[in-house]
């Protein structure tokens, strides 16, 4: 091939490449369009404060879905959190050949199983036992869906923290536990945060294991062993629902949804900015 | 990682004498083992309350169509089928999109605009599925009901895959939110593998007078095609597994239609939508056994995709930036 032709190749392929880049983000521009478009006319001070309205009356809200998240969101998190950055600990300090390498590949394997599945296995565990679908089998499932993330996430920003600093600490005749403790995980704290704000955003939106976990409610909490209403489930009952009115708060609750969701990818993207990527 | 490997190894493998050393231990192990436990446990329930209908239909739960809740008979046929069709459409209009993007990211695009881009990317994935679906059933179905399956109709419709009436909701519907959705996962690892590429595969091609684009396709790309295949299976795991928005978007009719048009229903959305409604327990099993199908499929895809994906970069993460 001629120099030409080469270059022409080369001027293709990246215009190609960049134009795949620019339609896989397209969508998302397009749906927040829409969703602002839509949504932003219903989110008013009501939609915050309102009980859903029964069928057939107009306006309503969805506080009970956002508090129902939010203490859904908070219980999985208090599960699954601890869990998972002791096994990231495990991970990026252990030695052992076997252990770690299994449990390192069973955490990816889990973050692949579909959320779905998820959800039958806290129904058969929590639900099925108790008789009654609850808050605690939602959050149940959404710990399980946290932990696998949360690990590894945890185990890759442990082992960033530089060896001297534990080399020293260890140097001075401080036993490991009070190691990890104080020097370890203090120093690796902001990129912990932020693989368990990655974790949350992707819990706030699952839908899927909490229509047979924690079921939904159209009122107010009743506590845990209660069904409890979750702000993506409203809004899936709400779109495919046939009233416009509920559409409008579909739309509403999406709205309110995404940004819950993107404002905590962006806090995560900011805490472990400036103070990690120079080492990555 | 020598990060790790720079603690003296003799101290280490002494047993701690310190009480909370070994305590500390202890429990970091179980943590890990917690996992290893989880999926055991998972695997050992969806077996256990997929026996009764096991017993019932043996193997010609596999083998056959019907899906009748009030005779009590039950096949898996249209939902494997569905959820291969989708998955399959998916991937057609994901896999190009996505390593196109992988490679701009971590190949040809400015340095400069690359991490906002990344990030955007992300935020494609971030999106929850249920708002995938809102917006399905109120953009993207309309919109091939009015435009893009009339016109598909009237210059392919010769095939048997662009015949029937224009619904909107369907197949094609379902594969393309599947897409959106799905692209995202691809063009994350598979830039995560590109990155993994060691840099003196580039030199060395750029060194012999290669063009950028020349460089990734003998050096790179060839270098990371293990990975970048991984990364395909990772989006063909999501893409089987994916519950809320094929849901909302595919129609949700148990049957086998050739035509892209038809509606479908795949594995996890026939369980997303009567799972709550089983009232019998042969009803309730046969939609765990559909579960446990998913499951089945989904870990022999993932675990395939994350050897493929370790064999280029190893376990850990471990980026060049």
């Amino acid at each position: 091939m001629t120099p030409g032709v080469r270059r022409r190749v080369n001027v293709l392929m990246s215009g190609l490449a960049a134009v795949a880049a620019g339609l896989v983000i397209l969508p998302l521009l397009l749906i927040f369009g829409f969703l602002l478009w839509q949504g932003a006319s219903a989110v008013n001070v009501d939609f915050f404060t309102h009980l859903p309205k029964p069928v057939g009356e107009v306006g309503g809200g969805m506080a009970n879905a956002i508090v129902g998240s939010l203490i859904l969101i908070a219980l999985a998190a208090a599960l699954g959190l601890p869990l998972g950055i002791l096994g990231g600990v495990y991970l990026a300090e252990s030695r052992d050949r076997h252990i770690p390498w299994l449990a390192r590949f069973l955490a990816d394997v889990l973050n692949g199983v579909p959320s779905i599945v998820i959800g039958i296995f806290a129904y058969t565990v929590m639900v099925l036992p108790m008789r009654r679908f609850s808050a605690l089998a939602g959050a149940f499932a959404l710990a399980v869906i946290m932990l696998p993330i949360v690990m590894r996430t945890s185990e890759e920003l442990v082992r960033l923290v530089p060896a001297s600093l534990r080399e020293a600490a260890l140097a001075l005749g401080i036993p490991e536990w009070k190691v990890l403790l104080r020097v370890v995980l203090p120093a690796a704290r902001a990129g912990i945060v932020t693989g368990a704000m990655v974790a949350i955003a992707r819990v706030a939106g699952e839908t899927a294991p909490l229509l047979f976990t924690a079921f939904g409610n159209r009122f107010w909490h009743q506590g845990l062993d209660q069904p409890i209403a979750a702000l993506p489930l409203q809004i899936f009952a709400y779109a495919i629902a046939p009233y416009d009115d509920w559409h409008r708060q579909a739309w509403a609750g999406a709205l309110v949804l995404i940004g819950l969701v993107f404002v905590v990818s962006l806090a995560a993207r900011m805490a472990t900015s400036g103070r990690f990527t120079g080492v990555r | 990682m020598s990060v790790v490997a720079a603690i003296p190894q003799s101290a280490e493998r002494a047993a701690p004498k310190n009480i909370g050393d070994r305590a500390l231990r202890i429990v970091l192990k179980a943590a890990a083992l917690a996992i290893v436990l989880l999926v055991l446990a998972m695997a050992f329930e969806m077996v256990r309350t997929s026996v009764p209908s096991m017993r019932t239909f043996g193997w010609s739960f596999l083998v056959t169509s019907t899906w009748d809740p009030v005779a009590e008979r039950f096949g898996a046929i249209p939902f494997v089928y569905g959820t291969l069709v989708s998955s399959f459409l998916a991937l057609l209009i994901a896999v190009p999109l996505g390593l196109g993007a992988a490679i701009y990211l971590a190949e040809l695009a400015p340095a400069r605009i690359r991490p906002p881009i990344a990030f955007l990317v992300e935020l494609v994935a971030a999106v929850p599925s249920v708002i995938y679906g809102l917006w399905g059933i109120f953009v993207l179905a309309p919109l091939l009901r009015t435009w893009v399956q009339p016109a598909l109709g009237k210059t392919l419709g010769y095939l048997p895959l662009f015949q029937g009436p224009p619904y909107g909701v369907g197949m094609l519907a379902a594969g393309i939110i599947l897409a959106i959705m799905v692209v995202p996962y691809i063009t994350a690892v598979s830039r995560e593998v590109l990155l993994a590429v060691p840099n003196t595969q580039r030199e060395a091609a750029l060194a012999l007078g290669a063009t950028r684009w020349e460089t990734t396709r003998i050096a790179v790309l060839r270098y990371g095609r293990s990975g970048l295949v991984g990364a395909i299976l990772l989006g063909l795991g999501r893409a089987l597994g994916e519950t809320m928005a094929v849901t909302m978007v595919i129609g949700n009719r148990p049957e086998v239609a050739i035509s892209l048009f038809a509606p479908g229903y795949t594995m996890a959305s026939v369980i997303a939508n009567e799972f709550t409604e089983a009232t019998s327990e042969i009803y309730l099993s046969a939609l765990i056994e559909i579960g446990l199908l998913l499951f089945v499929l989904t870990i022999v895809v993932n675990a395939l995709a994350r050897l493929l994906v370790w064999s280029v970069g190893g376990p850990v993460k471990t980026v060049r930036e």
